[in-house]
């Protein structure tokens, strides 16, 4: 047997534990054995140490299962074991279908990790505003800024976690919202905010245009409120060092 | 090829999380300090933020765990790349990885997997090796691995398989002293015949770790003190050696600073009593 061979036959036996493998392997029981135990032990401790919150709220048994569903079913591709947390999220679609709160909170952990290492980037101080011209004026989001939309309460239930308080029962929002995570500095952030905040920073991150994220608001609020919105989110944005670049040409 | 690294006989331990503060607040006892490279292999954010502050109080060591040397697909010059930045950003005392492969088919095992020490192997990871000191633009230490199964068919054994691989390359050695603890036992074979058999002018760097016992082999677990068992062995090689960088590993279960600092004490001692030896020899 070749190397690529053993090496392809080796991937089998940890991936599948299949007999033949073990016996075109050489039958090294007890040191296959060790080699298959650190392989799932090393990824069921990287699940877990991304998702401690969803852990505790689905219980240790059951986060194990659906820990091993996506071990079995998704066995790991890139270089850095930090990224295999990330798949994890459509496991738990399929595991709990009914869940959006499980969903959710899969996000939140899962991004507040990617933020915590996403590039840096100095935030736009207010007195970068004084000379804008606004009508061409683009804005740079946090390269750590993630997006998504809220239909639970899994905000809440994230933050009493986090806080080793009791969290609230799961429920459903009676108006779906958003999450925004980012990071200020070094300290990655979660934010829970209306469905138009949500979108408007959306169109923003998608558009950079000042002008239209006016435009998008204007249209959904009228010319007065929806300017006078997109003055008080930006500045909101801004005190929360969401944004960190404007040019305006 | 790529100059050689300096020879450099300090102390130092492997920088975790836990440790983070002590090393940002205070004067820590350490020569070096070494890094799992892939952890800071990210676009920015605290990890990196700390590496660089720590790396103004300390010279650090960059110790990888996916380069996957062994593979026989080639390595990944996306891997390659981002190593190369990390390295360019930290000037770094040495850039080690392990003999080792994780990688096969675009599946990542993200374990130290062993390799047949036979000359495909060798033939392979040699010119893998080259790729690696090519893209980086140094010289590279490569870590003996603990393993619990040796393949039938090997040419070699794993000493002289590390000897030939130094020799064809230029590439320099860690030797993980636990590690050919936990191999001889695990394999059967004489620890010191494997000191022996590694050209040890070519050993730029040691670590030093504990290990558990399993039901039937020993496993490199990292998550305990250093066993007399290693001490002992450790003795033997830098009598072989002379000084060399050295370090404590540890993973799991990690203690509070002092500890760690109390057994690098020992070896500190071991290294004094082996100059003083040599010293006396010599005289």
């Amino acid at each position: 047997m070749n190397l690529a061979r053993l090496q392809q036959e080796f991937q089998n036996w940890l991936v599948n534990a299949s007999d033949e493998s073990a016996a075109l392997l050489g039958n090294h029981v007890a040191g296959l054995a060790v080699y298959q135990n650190n392989y799932r032990a090393q990824l069921v401790g990287c699940l877990e140490g991304a998702f401690p919150n969803l852990r505790q709220w689905l219980g240790d048994e059951a986060f194990l299962a659906a820990c091993i569903t996506h071990i079995d079913r998704h066995p790991p591709h890139a270089w850095t074991l930090d990224v295999y947390p990330a798949g994890l999220q459509k496991t738990l679609y399929e595991v709990f279908p009914d869940n959006p709160d499980v969903h959710e909170l899969a996000w939140i952990e899962w991004s507040l990790n990617e933020a915590f290492v996403a590039a840096d980037a100095a935030p736009l101080r207010m007195e970068a505003l004084a000379s804008v011209d606004w009508d061409t004026a683009r804005l740079q989001l946090a390269p750590s800024l993630r997006s998504h939309a809220l239909t639970t309460n899994a905000e809440a239930i994230w933050s009493a976690l986090w806080q080793q308080t009791p969290p609230p029962e799961a429920a459903m929002l009676a108006e779906a919202g958003g999450l925004l995570v980012w990071r200020r500095q070094y300290t990655s952030r979660l934010r829970q905010v209306d469905a138009l905040e949500l979108h408007a920073l959306q169109h923003l991150q998608h558009d950079g245009s000042f002008a239209g994220l006016c435009e998008f608001l204007v249209e959904r609020l009228g010319e007065e409120e929806g300017i006078g919105r997109a003055g008080e989110m930006l500045a909101g944005w801004i005190g929360s060092e969401l944004i960190v670049g404007v040019t305006d040409h | 090829m790529a100059t050689s690294n300096p020879r450099f006989s300090g102390y130092g331990l492997g920088l975790r999380k836990e440790h983070y503060s002590d090393f940002l607040e205070t004067s820590v006892a350490v020569d070096f300090v070494e890094v799992i490279s892939e952890n800071f292999m990210v676009a920015g954010g605290q990890p990196l933020h700390i590496l660089r502050q720590i790396r103004e109080r300390h010279p650090v060591a960059l110790h990888g765990v996916s380069m996957s040397i062994g593979t026989a697909e080639g390595l990944d010059p996306d891997y390659l790349k981002r190593l190369k930045s990390l390295v360019d950003a930290i000037e770094p005392l040495f850039v080690s990885d392990h003999l080792s492969w994780s990688r096969t088919g675009g599946f990542n095992s993200h374990d130290l997997l062993p390799l047949p020490y036979t000359e495909e192997a060798l033939n392979l990871v040699c010119a893998n090796i080259h790729q690696a000191q090519e893209a980086l633009g140094r010289t590279m230490l490569f870590e003996n691995p603990s393993s619990y199964l040796a393949f039938a068919g090997a040419s070699m054994s794993e000493w002289e398989f590390i000897a030939e691989m130094s020799r064809r390359t230029g590439c320099e050695l860690l030797l993980d002293v636990n590690n050919v603890f936990v191999s001889a036992s695990n394999h059967g074979f004489d620890a010191l015949a494997f000191l022996d058999g590694i050209p040890a002018e070519r050993v730029r760097q040691v670590h030093l770790a504990g290990h558990s016992q399993g039901p039937s082999l020993l496993i490199d677990s990292h998550d305990s003190p250093v066993c007399s068992g290693v001490w002992h062995l450790y003795a033997k090689a830098i009598e072989r050696l002379g000084p060399v960088a050295t370090m404590i590993e540890r993973d799991d279960e990690i203690p509070p600073l002092s500890e760690l600092l109390d057994e690098l004490a020992i070896a500190r001692a071991l290294g004094a009593s082996a100059a003083k030896q040599r010293a006396q020899v010599r005289a």
